[in-house]
Formats: C-alpha cells, sequence, structure tokens
C-alpha cells in the first residue's frame, strides 16, 4: 500500500481481517464462556471426586418438594432462553419497545428462578444442612451442594443486573443490539450449565 | 413483512427446540427413578445433559452460524481441558476403599 493509499483509508485497512469475523465483544465474552466452562467443570469434577470417595454420600431429594420445584426452576430457565433469543431478535430489527418488553421478561424469569432456588436452599438449611455438616453423612455434601448452586445462583444474579443494565441502555439508545446479542450469549450459557448441574447435583442423589 | 412481525417470529422458530429441551428434562427425572447402577445412570444423564447442551450452543448461542473456525478454537479446548480433569478418577476410588499409596 503506497503512503498515498494509506492516508486514504487509513491504518486499519493494512490489518488482516478477523479470522471469526465477529466483533470483538462477541468474541470476548466467548473465550469469558470458555474460562467459565473450565470453572464449573472444576466444580463439578471436585464434587464428583468427592461424591466417589464417599461411601456416607447423602440421598436427600425427594421428589416433592425438591425435584418438582428443580424441573420448574428447569422450565422457567429456558423460557428465560426463548425470551432472549426474542429480545435479540427485535433488538437486530431494531424494534425498541419489543426487545424492552423481552429484555424485562427475562429478567423476571431470572427472579423467578433466583427466588425458587434459594427457597430450595432454605428448606435444606431447615432440614440442618450446613457448609460442613448435615444429619445424613459426608459432612462434604453442603460444602458442594452449597458451592455448586451458589456459583450458579451468582451468575443468574449478575445476569439479571446485567440484562437490566443493557436493557436500559439499549432503551436510551446509549447501547446497540450488539450488547443484547452479547448478554444474550452469555444468559444462553447459564441456561447450558443448569443442564448439567441438575443430572449431575440433583438426580444422582435422589432419596428413594 | 415488519420488523416487528419478524422479530415475533422467532420465538415460534425456536419452540421446538424449547420443547426438547423440557422434554430432556423431563426424560432425565423419569429415567432417574428407574432402576439403574449409580454408572449406567450417570452415563445416560450426562448423555442428556450433552444432548442439551449442544442444542443450547447450536440454536441458542448461534454456534453453529458462525464461521467454523470459531468452533474449532472453543470446543476442542473445553473439551480438552474437561478431559485433562478425569484424572483424579483413581484417586477418588482409592480413597473410598481406604487403600494407602503403594510403597
Amino acid at each position: 500500500m503506497t503512503e498515498s493509499e494509506m492516508a486514504m483509508q487509513g491504518h486499519g485497512a493494512t490489518m488482516e481481517e478477523s479470522p471469526y469475523a465477529i466483533p470483538s465483544r462477541k468474541l470476548a465474552i466467548w473465550l469469558f464462556i470458555i474460562s467459565d466452562a473450565a470453572t464449573f467443570g472444576v466444580f463439578l469434577f471436585g464434587y464428583g471426586y468427592l461424591r466417589t470417595a464417599s461411601s456416607d454420600w447423602p440421598t436427600p431429594f425427594k421428589f416433592s418438594p425438591s425435584i418438582i420445584n428443580v424441573l420448574i426452576m428447569t422450565a422457567v430457565l429456558i423460557t428465560s432462553s426463548l425470551t432472549m433469543l426474542g429480545a435479540v431478535d427485535a433488538a437486530k430489527a431494531g424494534d425498541k419497545a419489543k426487545a424492552g418488553r423481552f429484555l424485562w421478561s427475562t429478567i423476571l424469569l431470572g427472579v423467578i428462578f433466583a427466588g425458587l432456588h434459594i427457597r430450595e436452599w432454605f428448606a435444606l438449611i431447615d432440614e440442618g444442612v450446613r457448609m460442613f455438616h448435615n444429619p445424613w453423612g459426608s459432612p462434604l455434601f453442603g460444602a458442594t451442594f452449597f458451592s455448586i448452586t451458589g456459583l450458579h445462583l451468582l451468575h443468574v444474579t449478575g445476569g439479571v443486573v446485567a440484562i437490566a443494565v443493557i436493557a436500559r441502555g439499549f432503551a436510551r439508545g446509549r447501547l446497540n443490539a450488539g450488547h443484547v446479542e452479547t448478554v444474550g450469549i452469555y444468559w444462553h450459557f447459564v441456561d447450558l450449565v443448569w443442564m448439567f448441574v441438575v443430572p449431575l447435583v440433583y438426580l444422582l442423589n435422589l432419596s428413594r | 413483512m415488519t420488523a416487528s412481525q419478524e422479530s415475533g417470529n422467532v420465538v415460534a422458530k425456536y419452540l421446538p427446540v424449547y420443547f426438547a429441551l423440557l422434554a430432556i428434562a423431563v426424560l432425565e427425572v423419569f429415567f432417574a427413578y428407574r432402576h439403574f447402577s449409580t454408572g449406567q445412570l450417570l452415563a445416560i444423564l450426562l448423555a442428556l445433559a450433552l444432548c442439551g447442551g449442544a442444542l443450547a450452543l447450536r440454536y441458542f448461542m448461534h454456534l453453529g452460524e458462525e464461521r467454523r473456525s470459531l468452533f474449532l478454537t472453543l470446543i476442542p479446548a473445553v473439551i480438552f481441558v474437561l478431559l485433562i480433569m478425569n484424572m483424579i478418577w483413581s484417586d477418588s476410588f482409592r480413597l473410598l476403599h481406604m487403600r494407602p499409596f503403594a510403597h
């Protein structure tokens, strides 16, 4: 490229095309998701290690209320992914009002999920489960249960706050559809992690 | 078709995936109450969870619509890291049977 061409097109034109052809914020959220998947992997493998190494691992989850509660939580989270898809699509179509409705629906569903989760926690705490002891067996059950579900709950809470910030920014025109899409990818990841938490943490520890 | 109508259709478009994910959740509970050994149940539940995860990645997170280079950068790296973590199992089984390390 000659000096005059560089002056016309700027230095950006000399740079290589992105190998992924996506905006940097989208690549950043994917890299975050990769590292977060490894973090959840560590927690779940750690739980698996302790569960396998314990001969008296507790199996406290009854069909009612625990498993019914978990099924409702799963339905709520998957529904929130669907509303998030609607929000991203409406944002890309430039329909701010519709995107806002979908985003606030997602937030509402996220809050319901968190409320149901906290109710589940309090039910277990009422039964005597603490971080390092419980009435049934291996004392580390509480540590693993509260750590894994707590980390997920932290992600849900963070996601709800992030969606609220982006919904406000998008409505006021400060943020664009790309921001909505980025937080959408994060929210679907939170849903994806829950699909592994339910079978491994709840369904493998059923009370029979 | 207006932009608003188009954006409304996306929910209908992904309803089959939504119901498939709900069905996977119900199937997991169904299998959890069948009489399988813990190992068999773990394999069944993990297989179903992987199916659900793949659907979410492909359709909700739209990874299938991105360039293949993104998929090839992200997914093998995650699988590699998760496979590396499997080195712990022999030690956890050793602890279960309270076998000391060989001298």
